[in-house]
């Protein structure tokens, strides 16, 4: 069974088209990574499940189609957004960007703050002050304080230095006991270290689909899929 | 001495005006990337159903008749700006020339609507004769309507920082401000907060309109207009979605202009302006509580 399904989707972006008749699946459970070169369209694959981006085809969430659905509801009805580069509210304070981010009746703030216990004690600094794991702590936290049903995240440790890479997987590996992870990730171990299934795309399309491990433990495969990125999995 | 304090206090109330309708301006610029050439209809609009409803209800000259006055132009300015909001700015959702056009068509078609009902002559506004009276202070006698703009600028300054500060309308708008995108990727219509700022703006423009009014003693087609051009210069100079920018630049420029036309040449307080203009351009383009797109 599989949470999210996404079958022949195109997106737009500036008028040019971007994907070109995407189709995968996300597992129920567990992180299911999607991998690519820079510029093959995961950013935006996972912005038009979102309809960030203009889009065409079907993406359906459980059993309901949200491809026509206009962004806050999707979100709503349970799909956790990480952007890549973290979009933090820089002015806000930490307390108001989680404040902001809370939905429902009872958000999950002991769980966050005991997950990111920096986030407790930082609560009324501007976010914008935070150094970059922090940030992306804080994006993370978002979207841990709510019930859902679906997780999107994009690049979370780009450019963070090694020991918070560390922290961040660790987080990630918490949160996927919970909810299903759609992730984009550059650094292959994070990959190997937390996802079951892997999702490649090359110029806007899906070139192969299977199980992670699988994938890593054939460096021919990831020569010819990712290429640069065969020796940060080395 | 005298003539600095009036001048400044005078600049001062001007300032309060200017802010008025640059505060309105700066939240929804901030917030839909939609220059709002329709705010100078909103004051407009509300000054001359305040006034109509100073004159009819009879004596205009008492207290509680000009608080009404105060308040049925708020009322009106927040009601044409809602109507524009949802019946024009969100059917051209995310085209956002089309939305500053129909603004444009907005303000031109309001001033000749108003020029059609009561005509292109001024009319006095009925006021507390307390208004034109003067307050002596340090030496120089004030125009007690001047007094009435600054506490009314900054109650709504104080009002308008309370209402971002510490309700979830005002997060959202201070998020949105700053990246509209992800808002409604946590979930949240932003849309809801397009009107919001649109009721809010124009209840701040319709008090300015009786404020106007009562400053320049009197309604006049053309009043939104010439107050419009000023509050746009605040609210660049101030930093676009910035309320104390706004605040700070509508002083700045109120006072710069008072002060060039008095001990330099009138008129020349304009001109000044806008070479300040020039200047934040070049030197902070952002404004000077802006920041750097």
């Amino acid at each position: 069974m599989s949470i999210l399904s996404v079958r022949g989707l195109d997106a737009f972006v500036g008028g040019q088209q971007i994907l070109h008749g995407v189709t995968f699946d996300v597992a129920e459970t567990g992180v299911t990574a999607l991998l690519g070169r820079n510029g093959v369209g995961k950013t935006t694959t996972l912005k038009a499940v979102l309809g960030l981006v203009r889009r065409r085809g079907e993406v359906i969430l459980g059993d309901a189609r949200i491809d026509e659905a206009r962004t806050h509801r999707i979100v709503a009805g349970g799909v956790g957004y990480v952007p890549e580069d973290r979009e933090v509210f820089t002015r806000l304070t930490v307390a108001e960007n989680l404040q902001l981010a809370a939905r429902g009746d009872d958000p999950r703030y002991d769980f966050v703050h005991q997950l990111f216990p920096e986030l407790l004690s930082r609560a009324r600094q501007a976010a914008g002050t935070l150094s970059g794991g922090q940030q992306q702590m804080l994006a993370l936290a978002r979207v841990l304080l709510n019930d859902n049903r679906l997780l999107l995240v994009d690049e979370p440790t780009k450019g963070l230095a090694p020991r918070v890479v560390g922290e961040v997987a660790e987080a990630l590996a918490t949160a996927a006991q919970r909810v299903p992870v759609l992730l984009v990730e550059q650094n292959l171990r994070v990959v190997a270290r937390l996802a079951r299934d892997a999702v490649v795309m090359a110029e806007g399309q899906v070139v192969h689909t299977g199980p992670a491990a699988g994938l890593l433990a054939d460096p021919g495969l990831v020569q010819r899929l990712l290429g640069v990125h065969r020796e940060v999995a080395a | 001495m005298s003539t600095v304090v009036l001048l400044a206090v005078t600049g001062l109330g001007l300032g309060g005006l200017y802010f008025l309708v640059a505060s309105g301006l700066s939240l929804i610029y901030g917030l839909m990337r939609v220059l709002n050439f329709a705010h100078g209809a909103f004051l407009t609009l509300g000054a001359y159903v305040g006034y109509e409803f100073g004159t009819h209800v009879g004596s205009a000259d008492s207290w509680p008749v000009f608080g009404l006055m105060l308040v049925v132009g708020t009322a009106t300015g927040a009601l044409f700006a809602f109507l524009t909001e949802v019946l024009l700015i969100r059917r051209l959702y995310e085209r956002e020339i089309e939305q500053v056009l129909v603004t444009v068509g907005v303000g031109l078609g309001a001033v000749a609507l108003v020029n059609g009902t009561w005509g292109a002559d001024p009319r006095p506004l009925p006021a507390p004769g307390w208004m034109s009276r003067t307050t002596e202070l340090l030496g120089a006698r004030i125009p007690n309507n001047r007094l009435v703009c600054i506490a009314v600028g900054v109650t709504v300054l104080l009002g308008l920082l309370a209402l971002l500060r510490f309700t979830r309308h005002g997060l959202i708008i201070r998020a949105g401000v700053e990246n509209r995108a992800m808002v409604t990727a946590l979930g949240i219509d932003v849309r809801r907060s397009f009107t919001a700022v649109f009721v809010i703006g124009g209840a701040a423009a319709g008090l300015g309109g009786v404020l106007a009014a009562l400053y320049n003693g009197s309604v006049a087609p053309g009043m939104g207009d010439s107050l419009l051009i000023f509050a746009f210069i605040v609210v660049v100079i101030g930093g676009m979605g910035s309320i104390t920018g706004s605040a700070v630049a509508a002083l700045v420029v109120a006072l710069l202009q008072q002060f060039t036309n008095y001990y330099a040449i009138a008129g020349l307080g304009d001109f000044t302006v806008v070479l300040a203009l020039a200047v934040v351009l070049l030197v902070r383009p952002a404004g000077l509580f802006g920041r750097p797109a």
